[in-house]
């Protein structure tokens, strides 16, 4: 595991797919012709019941020594490898996440857990025997048995085997670090945990089941597309028994064989055939971009999101702001303002409060204090009081925060000179974050904290814009501060001073106009919402609630991830109806490669359908049949990459690929068709 | 083909479009429940209508009462139709005296008129009385293009409603539909028709001797006001056997265009409404470009055959077009029209013979029915017709632009595709399914009037048609008992297993709130949509029945290119 | 349910009355005073009683009268009563054999014709009763009408002319001549 990372996106050069994969695929795909396997996907099944028949002709054939055995043969080779060559491009799909799954069920494997009984002491039970509600302690060196909780203690633990990312994090009892996941190894300290998850539910459980997509369930969209394929299936089934009546009446009596090659040439085997791969393949791009998602369906509504709720800090900007100027209040003195500036932020450990020290000890010089002087008292930031600061020797009171909580606090002395409002408020605008710095309950300065954009970022949000999302950004910032940044930052909208329950308002309003919503979140205070949105993704670094209440996980708990797995929603879709289209619009060529080979017995005449001009009729039944399975396999890769995928408009996207698979799909089987044919001709077994 | 034959299309054509708009504003107020300038005349008989059927006009119904009352006023309605064909020699308004029906026979014209079909394995000169004619088909015309109308509308209501399910009431709808559309304008285009020279009388027929000193028996009977409402409800049964061919129904050229013009002016409006009703007019227009593009086509297709002409009667020194089966004052490029008319949409009149066309000129006929009549279509059933073609086309390229598919900003999922599915699965197999049967017994092939692919033809129209509910014919194929319960089959199943899925997925789609339009989704008015759309009508419709074509009129066409004869 | 059953009695009832009754019997009033020939029927009267209706053709069998189409309505053609078309198929070598036939009768019966047959004298109508034929059918059949009424083919000729209706609009339909018109018009000369 740690060696190749296997969860690791691949590099550039990474085969669509190992040797290994092929040959147990291959292996596979036979196994997959057990009827009871196949019925799964109604047109295939309808392929290998049509083998069968065809078999049996050719037996017939060779036992009574007449009829075509020849090209029985042919058929009924052709009619096999199509449902092989489907079921293989299944296997393949499916080989690639069952190579995945095989590491992890390798880091599953018997561990010891300590289970705290009755009495408070603990035993030592495997760790599948595990369930929820109960407390285990984990020590250095030993593998979280399960997915939980910290109750007790802190620990520095090394998520390499879930995430592939080597530094070790760290996770503690209390906040939003307190998540630990089941396969990861602890070490430092010692830990208590409850457990969150009945055995076979846990994270890496799910994971395993999904990679090998052995119990893969349908997605909506699939199921839909299903019905429409075994539909279009009735009818051609309808078409062609019909047709043997038709044909009867026309004088000839068509044989079996070549009906049946008719009947599969028209079902929309190519789509049939590679729906299922698509689905897996899809799948696991997400899985490769580091992303557990818990049901398809999740990955699939990714693709339908109209508007994505992003978290500023983190996402859109760089966590940490810093200092970019202090400003110094009309009849203040500059030098008392730096100092005091300097010492509120000594002890505040953030890289803003070290922007602070570091500017303002550069606009000091020399005059910098290096140290506190004896018997400062740090006052903590918090979220009640939003201010800091530091209560000096001498009895005085030096504050900063936000504007509103220190004038607040200023007005506990007297009544504050506002004067520096109007300063704040363009620093504000300026899209930088006030902090007002007050010594005893008079404002003599601000510090103007810079937000550092992510680069490129808004060169993404023009992306989503025009794919059609709506991107809101969401912070704790004021208004004016948020619009400075959301216009820079090119997002469509924010959501200022957010609170949980504003961001859960936001969420539902947006869904009752119709919008599917997207968000990240990691917080436990974030579930809620995490819950409500139609697609939630949960930061891996994030608390158990966040993650039980998302529909994906990220698992290198990167924010910025939600935008390729709505790209890649997008190219699971899009392939599907790529290959829907491109399989019905092949129909044209095949009915004129058949219905004059069929017809010319009955009238010669029909010759003129022959647009392809294709040498006998055997050989143009021959050739579409042989089409029809190659192009199954031709199409694997692009079942399994995807199609191309470019953020666009859908009016763009839909002229483009109406025009390759629409109409390419009228056109490429008229070449290759006919290609076959002269080939067969060439080798002299048409 | 001839310049004129050209101007006499483009001048329907402009006629239709520049109909269109005014008449879909007004069906539109008319289905919303506004006053409109009617309704001075018509209100106080609205009034009395529902007071007298205790109807109550806010009383809204889901899909599947909606789909109840349909059902239950079309039984009402077969019953009645067929009694009063059954009793017909007993009953008033009968100056020929002609005997009651035979109960294959009124069964078959029954369903027939009760589905819009209008088969005509009757002869109406010959067969009817005036009273089984204007108060049995004559009614039957007004109601089922009612019906028609009233479920596509409250289809297009589905489409349109959100987060509601209901799809409106059935009984305001049919009787606003009759009173105010159907009505006066079947009122004015009948004395139209009169002034022409359409008869509407009740006199017995009176036989006249000719210069010749021949007795020829002229026929009579309430053949305008019939005539007015068979082409406006797209409904297509004649007053006369030979239908709108005989200039007893359909005696001038200018009754020829304003016939044809009848025919397709409602479906042409209905565009404009779905439009108006869904918020977006270029969506009713997206529609009719899409209906235009094929309409264009099969004319096209049809005159060149006809105007080409028979290369057979070529060979004996005979020339010019196809003539047989078509009058003279309509010459070929007025029967190529009304053939493509007729049964682009599923009105069924003719006034040329089909079965005498040549093989391509027929061929296109069988496929408009084929595809389902979207051509404009029957007055309603074109428009939800079109709307199946619709969803499959959005579950598809929808799917290509990466998202769950939207129809007009609602999803179209598992339960949507089923329903539209289901509605499209049933055409081809009420009309395949029913011909191998005929081919493949006597019975089926008793009646036939030409053998051959010509033969086959036949056989496969009449399914085509009765399916659709089109009614048109090749003529050459008689009736018998297998036919009157086959086709009668097919006719039933082909209305209501088409209207009710349509009904049930309209129920489903008013439930669904609508997700605005953004970038991410794309346009169902715009040139690639239509041009999918198209690709989809063609590709999954009509290609559907290329192998029975190819045995069929095809086959015929290359036949007879080669010389031979049957 | 049962309630919408009763509706939908109740419905059939009186919309039977509206559209069954009182419209056909409004437009016969109005038909009644205001196009009484038309919808009773276009009668044409001559020698004192009606002869036909004038848009009904006739059967026409003798030299001096010009000839309609073939017409397959009723045993012997132009039968009101049982309107229709051969509805033979293009390649239906009864059509043939029938269209043969047809030409060598009119052969026969007009050596002196100008011009080859125009096709609606060969093909039948799908009425059976088309009162109309084009005005070439007509100018191929006037040496013939002319030489049995002892007339100029001239005067035929023109007759023809004055009895040709044009397309309406100059668009719609086709160019054509009334048979019974053009007849009576023949009548009316002597």
């Amino acid at each position: 595991m740690q060696s190749g990372g296997t969860l690791r996106r691949r590099s550039a050069a990474r085969p669509l797919v190992e040797t290994a994969i092929l040959k147990n695929s291959l292996l596979e795909a036979l196994c997959k012709l057990d009827p009871r396997t196949q019925v799964r996907n109604p047109v295939m099944f309808i392929v290998e019941v049509g083998a069968v028949v065809t078999t049996g002709f050719l037996l017939a054939d060779l036992i009574h020594r007449a009829g075509t055995p020849g090209f029985d043969a042919a058929i009924s080779a052709w009619l096999w490898f199509t449902v092989l060559f489907a079921n293989f491009a299944e296997a393949v799909a499916e080989g690639r996440g069952k190579a995945q799954a095989e590491n992890l069920r390798r880091t599953k494997s018997d561990t010891i857990a300590h289970r705290r009984n009755a009495a408070g002491t603990y035993e030592d039970v495997a760790a599948s025997s595990l369930r929820k509600g109960d407390t285990v302690r984990v020590s250095v060196g030993e593998i979280v048995p399960g997915d939980g909780e910290i109750i007790e203690g802190a620990a520095t633990i090394d998520e390499s085997a879930i995430t592939g990312e080597s530094a070790p994090v760290v996770r503690e009892a209390g906040g939003d670090r307190s998540a630990v996941t089941g396969g990861t190894r602890v070490l430092s300290d010692s830990i208590v945990v409850t457990i969150a998850t009945n055995p076979g539910e846990s994270f890496l459980d799910r994971m395993i089941a999904l990679v090998e997509g052995a119990q893969r369930q349908k997605t909506p969209n699939e199921i839909a597309l299903s019905i429409l394929l075994s539909a279009l299936t009735i009818i051609f089934v309808v078409v062609v028994a019909t047709l043997y009546a038709f044909s009867q009446y026309a004088g000839s009596t068509p044989s079996i064989v070549i009906l049946v090659a008719l009947l599969v040439c028209l079902i929309p085997t190519t789509i049939g055939g590679l729906l299922s791969a698509i689905g897996i393949a899809g799948m696991d791009r997400v899985m490769q971009r580091n992303v557990l998602a818990t049901s398809g369906r999740a990955v699939e509504a990714a693709g339908d999101v109209d508007t994505l709720l992003l978290d500023k800090t983190g996402t859109i900007t760089l966590g940490n702001r810093s200092a970019s100027d202090i400003i110094v209040a009309a009849g203040a003195d500059r030098t008392q303002v730096l100092q005091a500036a300097l010492l509120s932020s000594l002890a505040d450990e953030t890289p803003e409060g070290r922007s602070i020290v570091t500017l303002a000890r550069h606009a000091l010089g020399a005059q910098a204090p290096s140290e506190p002087p004896e018997g400062t008292q740090f006052v903590p930031f918090s979220a009640y009081t939003r201010m800091s600061g530091v209560d000096l020797q001498s009895g005085s009171k030096i504050r900063k925060g936000a504007p509103d909580s220190v004038i607040a606090w200023c007005k506990e002395f007297h009544a504050p000179d506002l004067a520096l409002m109007p300063e704040v408020e363009r620093v504000a605008r300026r899209g930088e974050t006030p902090l007002l710095l007050a010594i005893d309950g008079s404002p003599v300065g601000l510090i103007a904290l810079k937000d550092i954009l992510k680069p490129q970022m808004s060169r993404r949000f023009a992306r989503l814009r025009a794919m059609g999302i709506r991107t809101v950004m969401i912070t704790g910032d004021n208004p004016l501060t948020a619009a400075a940044i959301a216009g820079e930052a090119g997002v469509d909208d924010f959501l200022a001073e957010a609170t949980p329950e504003a961001k859960m308002n936001l969420i539902k309003r947006e869904q009752a106009a119709g919008r599917l919503v997207a968000m990240t979140g990691d917080g436990t205070n974030d579930a809620p919402a995490l819950a409500q949105a139609d697609v939630g993704v949960a930061m891996n670094s994030g608390t158990q609630a966040a993650k039980e209440a998302a529909n994906m996980i990220d698992l290198d708990s990167d924010p910025t991830k939600l935008i390729e797995i709505v790209e890649i929603g997008k190219q699971l879709l899009m392939t599907r109806g790529a290959l829907t289209t491109f399989s019905i619009a092949n129909d044209v060529a095949k009915y004129f490669a058949i219905l004059p080979a069929i017809f010319i017995a009955a009238y010669p005449q029909m010759n003129a359908l022959n647009i392809m001009h294709l040498a006998t009729p055997q050989s143009a039944i021959l050739s579409a049949v042989i089409f029809n399975a190659l192009i199954i396999i031709a199409l694997i890769p692009l079942a399994l990459r995807g199609v191309r995928y470019e953020p666009r408009g859908a009016a763009v996207a839909l002229r483009t690929n109406v025009l390759i698979y629409g109409v390419g799909g009228l056109i490429v089987p008229f070449i290759g068709i006919k290609l076959i044919d002269m080939l067969l001709q060439a080798l002299h077994l048409g | 083909m001839t310049l004129t034959g050209w101007l006499q299309a483009v001048l329907l054509f402009l006629v239709v479009l520049a109909l269109t708009k005014p008449l879909g504003t007004y069906m539109h107020a008319v289905f919303s429940g506004k006053r409109t300038w009617l309704s001075p005349v018509f209100a106080p008989v609205e009034r009395i209508i529902y007071r007298f059927s205790g109807v109550r006009e806010d009383d809204e119904m889901p899909w599947y009462i909606y789909a109840f009352a349909m059902s239950a006023f079309s039984l009402v309605g077969f019953a009645y139709l067929y009694t009063l064909l059954l009793t017909q020699a007993w009953l008033p308004l009968n100056p020929q005296h002609f005997p009651n029906l035979s109960p294959g026979l009124a069964w078959n014209t029954a369903i027939s008129f009760l589905t819009n079909t209008n088969w005509q394995f009757y002869s109406g000169e010959s067969t009817l009385s005036y009273l089984s004619q204007m108060a049995g088909l004559g009614w039957h015309m007004f109601v089922s293009a009612g019906v028609g109308i009233a479920v596509a509308i409250a289809v297009v209501r589905g489409i349109a409603r959100s987060g509601r399910s209901t799809l409106g009431n059935f009984w305001v709808d049919i009787t606003r539909v009759c009173l105010y559309v159907l009505l006066p304008l079947a009122a004015v285009f009948a004395l139209v028709l009169m002034a022409q020279g359409v008869p509407q009388n009740f006199n017995a027929y009176h036989t006249v001797t000719t210069l010749e000193g021949r007795a020829q028996t002229i026929t009579g009977g309430p053949m305008a006001s019939q005539e007015a409402i068979k082409e406006l409800g797209t409904n297509g049964g004649g007053f006369v056997n030979a239908n709108s061919a005989s200039p007893n129904e359909n005696p001038t050229p200018l009754t020829n265009f304003l016939e044809i013009l009848a025919i397709l002016a409602i479906a042409a409006g209905l565009t404009y409404t779905y439009g108006l009703m869904v918020g977006d007019t270029r969506q009713g227009w997206a529609l009719f470009s899409a209906m235009a593009t094929l309409f264009w086509i099969g004319f096209a297709v049809i005159y060149h055959a006809e105007a080409a002409g028979n290369p057979l009667m070529h060979q004996l020194g005979v020339h010019g077009g196809n003539m047989e089966g078509k009058e003279t004052r309509f010459g070929i490029a007025g029967s190529a029209l009304f053939a493509e008319a007729t049964t682009a949409t599923s009105c069924g009149a003719v006034n040329a013979m089909m079965d005498s066309f040549m093989p391509i000129g027929g061929l296109v006929p069988m496929v408009n029915m084929q595809i389902g009549e979207v051509v404009f279509g029957g007055v309603g059933s074109g428009l939800y017709g079109m709307i199946e073609f619709v969803v499959l086309t959005v579950f598809i390229a929808g799917l290509m632009v990466g998202r769950t598919p939207e129809f007009l900003g609602k999803k179209i999922e598992r339960r949507e595709v089923q329903l539209a599915i289901l509605a499209i699965l049933i055409t081809p197999i009420l009309v395949l399914v029913p011909t191998a049967i005929a081919v493949a017994f006597p019975a089926g092939t008793a009646t036939l009037g030409n053998t051959g692919p010509h033969g086959f033809s036949e056989i496969l129209y009449a399914f085509s048609s009765s399916n659709a509910n089109n009614g048109s014919a090749f003529a050459g194929l008689g009736g018998n008992r297998f036919y009157y319960a086959a086709t009668g089959i097919a006719m039933f199943f082909g209305r209501f297993f088409e209207m009710i899925p349509l009904l049930a997925l309209a129920g489903c789609l008013a439930g669904k709130r609508a997700a605005p339009a953004g970038a991410g989704t794309f346009s169902t008015s715009s040139a690639t949509f239509v041009f999918l759309l198209l690709g989809t009508i063609l590709i999954v419709g009509a290609l559907t029945f290329l192998p029975a074509d190819a045995l069929g009129p095809i086959a015929d066409g290359l036949l007879l290119h080669s010389g031979r004869t049957f | 349910m049962l309630k919408q059953l009763l509706t939908a009695v109740r419905i059939t009832v009186i919309s039977i009355v509206i559209f069954g009754f009182v419209y056909p019997a409004l437009i016969w009033g109005i038909g009644r005073v205001t196009w009484p020939n038309q919808a009773g029927g276009s009668y044409v009267r001559a020698h004192g009683r009606i002869v036909g209706s004038r848009i009904i053709g006739q059967l026409w069998t003798r030299p001096q009268d010009f000839a309609g189409r073939p017409s397959a309505a009723g045993k012997d053609g132009y039968d009101p009563t049982a309107t229709g078309a051969s509805n033979d198929g293009p390649d239906s070598s009864a059509l043939l054999a029938r269209v043969r036939a047809s030409l060598k009768a009119l052969r026969s019966a007009n050596p002196n014709a100008a011009q080859g047959i125009p096709i609606d004298l060969l093909t039948a109508s799908g009425s059976g009763i088309d009162p109309d034929i084009t005005p070439a059918a007509a100018y191929y059949q006037a040496p013939r009408v002319a030489r049995a009424r002892h007339l100029p083919v001239a005067t035929v000729r023109r007759l023809i002319v004055a009895q040709t209706h044009q397309r309406t609009l100059g668009i719609l339909g086709e160019p054509r001549v009334n048979v019974l018109e053009l007849n009576l018009a023949l009548d009316r000369l002597h």
